[in-house]
């Protein structure tokens, strides 16, 4: 169980616009993680890397930045190892299926009112929340 | 500008926007899959937290989009829909999805990097199965944007 923490929530969604939009407007490109990690690992023909890889990069600097200053980051993990493997394996592959996880979609594609992040979003919120009811309590068993 | 001092600046451009996005999860304690499987618990004890993460970056990012010209819109079919639905599938078993998971690569945890391994052979799979026979995208914009046309949307 976690609190309601709306300054940092609003901070940091404001960085990650921020993140976004450096990389839109000086790049002309979209900040979609999951797009730039499988366009790092597996690209398609002859495309430009060095910049995908310094993005990529930038997330753990960021995240140990903000640890440092706040004395470490909870990370709080309830799956089991099985779990984490299947979860990995469905988001991987699901989020190159559909073109899109919560950044390239939820933020980029959201904020433009494109009509397919606007669905893929729906869809993803909407199975993530049945997810976790039916793992919580309906197997789990919590109140 | 020399081809290699464009590689070099769009990449420390990159590094800076990665950096920010970074420390925005981070701070928004995104890295955190008890707080996102929180927002996601509705029927449990609810945090909204992850509603107001979103709210201020869709702010910030629509102003972006103001200044820019949008790529064209394209087709709803059916990889989009059954590809969010896996993704969703498993976002709600582990509370990860590929930002947080990536940047909390940075505690050393090696519940997170099973997670990312996994992540990673997930996208490997597709792209030499299901995404063998996609489309590639479409060149890179050339030269530095005074008004830039992104590539491809999400």
């Amino acid at each position: 169980m976690t609190t309601f923490t709306p300054w940092s929530a609003l901070l940091g969604g404001a960085l990650i616009g921020a993140g976004s939009a450096i990389l839109l407007l000086r790049l002309g490109r979209v900040a979609g993680i999951s797009g730039l990690l499988a366009g790092a690992l597996f690209p398609d023909g002859d495309r430009e890397r060095a910049w995908r890889w310094a993005f990529l990069l930038g997330l753990p600097i960021g995240a140990a930045l903000v640890s440092v200053a706040s004395r470490g980051l909870t990370v709080e993990v309830d799956a089991s190892a099985g779990q984490l493997v299947v979860a990995g394996l469905l988001v991987g592959f699901g989020t190159r299926l559909g073109n899109g996880c919560t950044s390239g979609h939820g933020v980029c594609g959201v904020a433009r009112g494109a009509p397919r992040s606007l669905t893929a979003t729906g869809v993803f919120m909407s199975v993530a929340i049945a997810t976790v009811f039916v793992m919580r309590h309906v197997i789990g068993g919590a109140s | 500008m020399s081809r290699a001092e464009g590689v070099a600046g769009s990449s420390i451009a990159a590094l800076v926007a990665g950096t920010v996005f970074g420390a925005g999860l981070a701070t928004a304690e995104m890295t955190n899959p008890a707080k996102v499987l929180s927002f996601l618990d509705v029927a449990g004890a609810w945090d909204p937290s992850l509603g107001l993460v979103m709210a201020a970056a869709l702010a910030v990012m629509a102003a972006a989009w103001l200044r820019t010209t949008p790529p064209p819109a394209r087709e709803i079919d059916a990889r989009l829909l059954g590809g969010a639905a896996l993704f969703g599938l498993g976002w709600g078993l582990a509370g990860l999805c590929p930002g947080p998971a990536i940047a909390a690569l940075s505690t050393g945890r090696g519940d997170v990097a099973l997670f990312a391994a996994s992540l990673i052979a997930g996208a490997g799979l597709f792209r030499f199965t299901l995404g063998a026979s996609a489309i590639p995208d479409p060149a890179p914009v050339a030269g530095p944007p005074p008004t830039p046309t992104p590539r491809s949307s999400p």
